[in-house]
């Protein structure tokens, strides 16, 4: 296994981070959309992510990722609990739809004649990340099928005679470049957050990511240990946030807020408002605060908000901006940008 | 210089980046060469081969690669034969260790350059294919042979974006390539060498501030830069890299991506003519000095002069003649990141994958995939049997279900484009070019829900130019609408005649082309671009009848302030539909759209 550059490690693209750190610490936040350059760290983060949480307990012996007491039914004899890392599963491109979904097993097929079924990718994802690159690129039939099943949280198969159902639960991490098509809007709504990046354009910033990956790339061991600590401190906040999260009421004030938010810059339906209130509540905890304020929401609006707003073609393609200028009307001041 | 001198320059570049490849080919990406096929680039090519040595693997990429070989995938033959599934390793992974050949890299599609993209990326390929989960490492560098004809025809952005060095090789003749290097122990030793090289701190800020002033926006670059100095410096038997390294690693890399000349003044003093939208190239920064950087701020300017030089020696005269003439009239560089022709290979009805169903209603059986599905259940459906059944000749015979059969998918033919002709003279007075945007813009909505491309064609003054060739790309076609000026006379025979030749080359890609033309009607340049009214309105019916003849659907929409006999009539003549824009609102106009196309639809589908 090839060395992990730190998440702690990547320098600048803070909006990015936060709304991996979001799903993370809640996934019921929903999946994130980055969209952006080339060389902007895109995969680097997202498997960085991977690497920065801890493990979760899981039933041993499980293929499908069961947590302890869910009433996995996968394994034979009585639970054992058991740990495992959070997955992070990469859906890549010219992926063969029996490896998504999960298939019939070849090897006990054709050596033993017997019929068995493989989990695919979806079960692996299960409790974890599914992670696309260039999501734009994937064929239709691969995203309807997601879609459908990271909606439903539950994979379903009937194929070679095999009839499996299992859960999967994944938070959807896809990225892409808009210059080379663009999303289908019924995808893009099933993305909680979407977020922009752009290559640092400020020369010192620029100098340091070069440095940094070269460090890395030159020595990753002696790189690793150098933000070790960095990593370890995250790890903790990302726990206790977690812990937090269910003891954050969601106040009237909040929603309202929220409500009003979503009204002003005109998106479609509740997803909106549901997203922005939990992922607000999800920054509230990562900083420790009892209770969702305006500015937690006001942290979380642009990424919560862009990726639904009714487009018009020729609407800023920084939808970003129009969301920051509503919040900037809405609960005043400049809108000035908050970083991390 | 003679021009044979030049040349064997660029030869001698071009072999010191064969070692560079040769020495390290995943750590510095690769090459991309503009070379046609012929004697130059097959000797350039011998030259790495034996630079690699015999144990490396050079892999060669058919462009219309599937899947199953790129990535790898259940090997059927093997598989039956053995009756154990067999995997078949794909290109990506047996290039492991050596480098992949791309020829006539400028015609890879988009979904090929990001397989291959994040093969690079990440150092492996991971196959999740035909029942078989597998990571193989396949960290290969890339050479990527650019055989563009025109200028902006070139190998896709995201592939250039990670090979480190870009040249050309046109022009050289076999002459220039007599001296070839006898390297193969220098590359060996290279090897070893680079292993434990240390770097150089300041590179990384030179590398930077070159890139900051040359206008490249990529990251990627001076970290290429960094890792094809350091090769240059192990070439040479160091361990660390020196300014002289430095210098031809920006010639190598940085130079041929310059977007602009550095300025004569220094470079944190240029907001002056320079219109670019990145104040970042300036490092005025104010805190002193970010934490762990100050130390080693100690950079001499002269190094930075000097290796924008060599990179500045680099850039192609041409390229150079038209990064000067930008900044002379203020204008930004054209954008990159074309996806060229991507589109045009991704919508050939190319087989996309299969899927379960049965064979009929014009589905195509592929028998491969089904016998890929059967294989696995042979030893099953045996024992449900009883035994194997078999043949009067004792053979043994495949059992094939009903649910086995697979058929092939193809990508959507029906696929269509909408043209906009949009009259930006200044007859259709600038409100009115305002509201032909909006109408515009609200088709254009309908064309990204339906997932259709989009061009955009302009006329004024005394031509029509296409600002927009067909794209997908909701963005691109919002900023070439957003920048488009009004004013001028009124080519309307020279704008029909573009969006005919535009449509009939979308038609001839299998593509169902609609043209929406946007004007008052009133021509008065004709179509040797000279004004006057009545040629101008001859010349503009003649087009259009040539138009109706190719039996292209169109829709004329009327800018002029109330209905318009004259638009009325030149609608009549090219076969378009008819609609006044001041009766126009979203939906007659979404209407009258869907009404064009479904003229389409009905004519493509009579004719199959």
């Amino acid at each position: 296994m090839p060395a992990i550059f730190p998440f702690s490690a990547i320098v600048g693209q803070d909006e990015m981070k936060l709304a991996l750190l979001i799903a993370a610490i809640d996934q019921s936040v929903g999946g994130v959309l980055v969209f952006g350059d080339r060389g902007t760290g895109k995969s680097t983060t997202v498997r960085a992510l991977a690497a920065l949480l801890p493990p979760m307990p899981v039933v041993g012996g499980c293929r499908f990722n069961c947590a302890p007491g869910t009433g996995c039914t996968h394994t034979q004899g009585a639970e054992t609990a058991a740990t495992a890392p959070v997955p992070v599963v990469d859906l890549p491109l010219g992926a063969t739809e029996d490896r998504v979904v999960g298939a019939l097993d070849l090897e006990r097929a054709l050596v033993h004649g017997q019929k068995a079924f493989e989990p695919g990718l979806l079960a692996r994802a299960h409790r974890g990340f599914l992670y696309i690159d260039e999501v734009n690129l994937l064929e239709d039939h691969l995203v309807d099928l997601l879609l459908d099943v990271a909606a439903s949280g539950e994979n379903v198969v009937e194929r070679e005679g095999l009839s499996v159902r299992h859960p999967a639960k994944f938070v959807l991490v896809g990225t892409g470049n808009p210059e080379e098509g663009e999303l289908r809007p019924q995808l893009l709504d099933r993305f909680g957050m979407s977020v922009e990046v752009r290559t640092p354009e400020d020369l010192k910033t620029r100098i340091e990511v070069v440095r940094r990956r070269d460090d890395f790339e030159r020595n990753p061991d002696v790189f690793n240990a150098r933000f070790a600590d960095d990593e370890q401190r995250l790890r903790n906040h990302i726990v206790a946030a977690r812990e937090r999260v269910p003891g954050i009421p969601t106040s009237d004030h909040a929603l309202e807020r929220a409500a009003q938010l979503c009204s002003d810059v005109g998106t479609d339906g509740l997803r909106g408002e549901l997203t922005l209130v939990r992922a607000a509540r999800a920054v509230a905890a990562l900083e420790g605060a009892s209770e969702i304020d305006d500015a937690h929401l006001r942290r979380v609006a642009p990424m919560a908000l862009r990726h639904r707003l009714r487009r018009t073609p020729l609407s800023s393609p920084d939808s970003g901006a129009r969301v920051e200028r509503a919040v900037a009307d809405l609960f005043g001041g400049s809108g000035e940008r908050l970083v991390i | 210089m003679s021009t044979g001198a030049a040349n064997r320059t660029i030869w001698d570049d071009a072999c010191l980046a064969a070692a560079v490849v040769a020495v390290a080919p995943h750590a510095v990406g690769g090459i991309v060469l503009r070379a046609r096929a012929g004697p130059v680039r097959d000797a350039w090519l011998d030259l790495l081969k034996s630079l690699m040595g015999p144990t490396k693997p050079l892999r060669r990429l058919p462009l219309n690669v599937g899947d199953d070989r790129l990535l790898g995938g259940l090997d059927l033959s093997a598989t039956l034969a053995q009756g154990r599934p067999v995997a078949e390793r794909g290109l990506l992974a047996d290039a492991n260790g050596g480098v992949l050949v791309i020829p006539s890299a400028e015609r890879l599609d988009g979904g090929r350059t990001a397989r291959i993209v994040r093969t690079i990326d990440y150092g492996r390929v991971e196959m999740e294919r035909d029942g078989l989960s597998a990571k193989l490492p396949a960290r290969f560098g890339v050479v990527a042979f650019d055989e563009g004809a025109e200028p902006d025809e070139t190998a896709p952005t995201a592939l250039k974006d990670r090979l480190a060095i870009w040249l050309m090789l046109d022009g050289l003749s076999l002459r220039d390539t007599s001296i070839a290097p006898d390297w193969p122990s220098r590359v060996a030793s290279a090897r070893a060498t680079l292993a434990n090289s240390d770097a150089d701190p300041n590179l990384a800020t030179l590398f930077c501030e070159a890139g900051a002033a040359l206008g490249i926006g990529s990251i990627r670059a001076p970290i290429q830069a960094l890792a094809v100095a350091r090769v240059l410096a192990a070439l040479d038997g160091r361990s660390m890299a020196a300014t002289g390294d430095a210098e031809i690693a920006a010639r190598l890399v940085l130079g041929p991506r310059a977007t602009r000349l550095p300025s004569e003044e220094t470079p944190d003093e240029e907001n002056g003519p320079e219109p670019e939208p990145q104040q970042a190239a300036a490092p005025e920064t104010t805190d002193p000095g970010g934490e762990d950087t100050s130390p080693e701020q100690a950079l001499s300017p002269d190094d930075l002069e000097l290796v924008l030089a060599a990179a500045q020696a680099a850039i192609p005269a041409l390229i150079l003649a038209d990064l000067a003439q930008q900044r002379a009239l203020g204008r930004a560089p054209p954008s990159q990141g074309k996806a060229g022709a991507n589109q045009a290979s991704k919508l050939r009805g190319r087989p996309a994958g299969v899927r379960r169903g049965e064979p009929r209603n014009g589905n195509v059986l592929s028998l491969i995939e089904t016998l890929r599905a059967a294989a696995p259940m042979q030893l099953i459906r045996q024992r449900l049997r009883g035994g194997p059944h078999l043949l009067a000749d004792g053979r043994q015979r495949i059992e094939i279900r009903a649910d086995d059969f697979r058929i092939a998918r193809f990508k959507q033919k029906t696929s269509s484009t909408t043209i906009f002709v949009v009259d930006a003279s200044g007859s259709s007075a600038l409100h009115r070019l305002a509201e032909a945007k909006g109408a515009v813009e609200i088709i254009l909505s309908e064309c990204y829900v339906r997932r259709d491309s989009v061009a955009l064609i302009a006329f004024r003054g005394t031509t029509a130019e296409t600002l927009l060739p067909p794209t997908r790309s909701l963005t691109r076609a919002q900023r070439s609408l957003a920048g488009l000026p009004g004013g001028g006379g009124t080519p309307l025979a020279t704008a029909i005649d573009s969006a005919m030749q535009l449509a009939a080359a979308q038609k001839q890609k299998g593509i169902s082309p609609t043209v929406v033309v946007l004007t008052d009607g009133k021509a008065n340049i004709d179509r040797a671009g000279k004004p006057g009214r009545r040629a101008a309105m001859a010349d503009a019916h003649t087009v259009a009848e040539g138009f109706r003849g190719l039996g292209i659907n169109a829709l004329l929409i009327d800018t002029s302030p109330r209905r318009n006999a004259e638009a009325e009539a030149l609608a009549t003549v090219m076969g378009a539909r008819y609609l006044p824009l001041p009766h126009a609102d979203s939906t007659r106009l979404s209407q009258a759209v869907f009404a064009a196309r479904r003229d389409t639809d009905e004519r493509s589908g009579s004719r199959t």
